[in-house]
């Protein structure tokens, strides 16, 4: 597959901060990538320097195999969502999506043909003599999306797209950007700090932690197969276990978590363990379970968390459907098994390749 | 109960009667101080008649006056509205060393005496100022003419247009012109397409601002000026000297036409802006 969009060792300082420190991917073309982070991680400086709103102080941008790292935002081409919509506020929904038409001095007759195109597309025909300001805010991001893809783009840049609307629109507008790709096709590099959205639209994704690219992966890969602690506990919530490695174990108090085998014995490790991983017994299954006690049960109507008590103190919380609960109650003593763990050495000397997880 | 209720009667007793007491301070001084002289100049100037009218603008003096302030106020206009803009768009989208002090200085004009800017001016150009020698040399007349008259007036009228459009251009943000540029938009098409449009209104008012006090600027003007009969004597200076002069009538006309002027301009704008904004959020 060929990349649409290529960075490599992309820097870019706003004075003595670092916002992006050698940051280096590439984007499928035709594909949706996600750039997965928390707020100040450098997400949306990355993709704002793909556009070419801001110059790197080092690095490459290519987009379609050209060195694009010096040319102006307009000569690049690209489509840009911006979180709060940044709509014409003094023009009307059709004009804003002719804008980037008529700056390119298109015949008003193909402006008009790809406005009404457009519109029919995000589903808006009837509200094109309307003002931005007499819109919903779902309505106003359908309105930018319209207005970025008029002139084809050769990518789309999303940032935040959804990031000012509440949950419920950001559910349906999720979904029929999904159906929107699907259909156009356009390579597509989405900034979010929501994980579910990324896991659920990207074909790849780049996580990002304090200006750094943590991991590269499908959504699968950044799931299930994390490859720094900061993934592991970033990307779906995780129990942290702490404790010294013994014979490929983690041992804490009597217990062990398996999962070390890469780890020399006698270092420091966390054990990463999500909430649906963590299975437990009534009765102690085999020699590699954790006595705990049952502290506290939440019922989430679709299923139950379950907070449990370590003999050593620590809470380890547990997901399960309510159709397995059974008659599970406080106090009851249970056995939990802890063995789907990824276990990482401090300051990452010792993170693990996919392979060695594959074990586990 | 009972109890509870009437004291909350009461508190609403007690915020309606500070609300009327506030609201009538407010229609008082507005009245009292800003109407009453308005009401009292038309009454005295259109004492004698309409006929005051057809003798006053016919008279070559006032003419030469009127079309003075014109010129001063239209080439002030064109000046402060260009650079205005400039350096409310440093201010509020560029951040440089010294842009405080910039900041601060924009204000200058309004912590300043307007006869002492006309000091100024009359150092820098008179003998012995700074700029003597390049007066001399090039021949051009500054004092007591034109240049120096629309260079004071300038002075004065620096921080309407900037003040005017600070707070829009903060307001608007970068989003939208920086949308505008990922659309293909030059630098100008988005400024002219994109920007300008939506700071229209601060800048409207601005300008009006501007308008008003470069019609009715009278110290600077007075001091470079020597407010010359037919040369150099605008419509304000004309009000003053036609005091001393007993043309009553003439100068309290004049003033009347300057403040209907600015009054004009003021509500128009703001009628304009109302209608403007009113379609875009109906």
């Amino acid at each position: 597959m060929r990349a649409a969009v290529e960075v490599a060792g992309l820097t870019k300082r706003f004075g003595s901060f670092e916002a992006a420190k050698d940051v280096s991917f590439e984007a499928a073309e035709g594909k949706i990538t996600s750039l997965l982070g928390p707020s100040g991680s450098g997400k949306s400086t990355v993709l704002r320097l793909i556009a070419g709103l801001e110059r790197p102080d080092e690095g490459q941008v290519r987009l379609s195999d050209v060195d694009q790292t010096w040319t102006s935002v307009q000569e690049r081409h690209v489509g840009f969502v911006f979180q709060h919509y940044a709509l014409f506020r003094h023009m009307t929904v059709r004009d804003n999506v002719a804008f980037g038409l008529s700056v390119r001095k298109e015949s008003k007759a193909a402006q008009e043909k790809r406005v009404d195109e457009l519109l029919e597309l995000v589903q808006l025909s009837h509200f094109a003599h309307r003002y931005p300001a007499q819109l919903s805010g779902g309505q106003r991001q359908r309105v930018a999306l319209a207005r970025s893809l008029a002139p084809r783009p050769q990518i789309l840049l999303l940032d935040e797209p959804f990031g000012a609307l509440d949950a419920r629109v950001r559910q349906d507008l999720r979904r029929w950007l999904d159906d929107l790709h699907r259909e156009l096709g356009v390579t597509s590099l989405l900034v979010t700090h929501d994980q579910e959205e990324a896991l659920e639209l990207s074909h790849q994704v780049v996580v990002m932690n304090d200006g750094k690219v943590e991991q590269v992966g499908t959504p699968s890969q950044i799931y299930n197969e994390p490859e720094t602690p900061f993934v592991a506990n970033f990307v779906g919530s995780a129990n942290v276990i702490h404790g010294l490695v013994v014979n490929g174990r983690v041992q804490f108090g009597q217990n062990h978590v398996g999962g070390a085998a890469h780890l020399a014995d006698g270092i420091m490790a966390h054990a990463y363990v999500r909430p649906h991983n963590v299975s437990f017994t009534r009765e102690s299954a085999n020699g590699l379970s954790c006595p705990a006690n049952v502290e506290r049960v939440v019922d989430l109507g679709w299923g139950s968390r379950i907070y449990l008590r370590l003999e050593d103190g620590q809470i380890i919380v547990a997901q399960v459907d309510n159709n397995d609960l059974g008659d599970l109650g406080v106090g009851l003593s249970v056995n939990v098994n802890l063995d789907k763990a990824h276990v990482f050495a401090p300051e990452g000397n010792g993170s693990r390749t996919p392979d060695e997880l594959a074990v586990t | 109960m009972a109890t509870t209720s009437g004291a909350i009667l009461a508190g609403q007793r007690r915020r309606k009667r500070v609300r009327a007491a506030l609201l009538g301070l407010a229609v008082f001084y507005v009245a009292v101080l800003l109407l009453a002289p308005l009401v009292g100049i038309a009454y005295v100037a259109l004492r004698p008649g309409l006929g005051i009218f057809s003798e006053t603008f016919s008279d070559a003096r006032v003419q030469h006056a009127f079309l003075l302030t014109g010129i001063i106020t239209i080439c002030t206009l064109v000046v402060t509205t260009l650079f205005g803009v400039v350096v409310a768009w440093t201010l509020s989208r560029d951040d440089f060393r010294g842009k405080k002090l910039m900041n601060a200085l924009a204000d200058l004009p309004f912590a300043v005496s307007p006869v002492t800017v006309g000091v100024m001016v009359v150092l820098l150009f008179g003998p012995a100022g700074w700029f003597e020698s390049w007066v001399s040399a090039t021949g051009i007349q500054v004092l007591f003419a034109l240049p120096s008259m629309v260079l004071v007036t300038i002075f004065i009228s620096i921080p309407f247009v900037i003040r005017g459009v600070v707070p829009v251009l903060q307001e608007l943000g970068q989003d939208e012109e920086e949308a505008a540029h990922t659309l293909g938009a030059s630098p100008l098409q988005s400024f002219f397409k994109v920007t300008l449009p939506n700071i229209k209104w601060g800048l409207a008012y601005g300008v009006a601002l501007t308008t008003s006090r470069a019609l009715g600027e009278v110290g600077a003007v007075l001091i470079v000026s020597g407010a010359i009969q037919n040369q150099t004597e605008t419509a304000t200076t004309f009000v003053l000297f036609a005091l001393e002069e007993r043309l009553d009538s003439q100068a309290y006309l004049v003033a009347l036409t300057l403040a209907a002027v600015s009054v004009v301009l003021l509500t128009g704008i703001e009628i304009a802006k109302h209608r403007g904004t009113r379609e875009q959020t109906r």
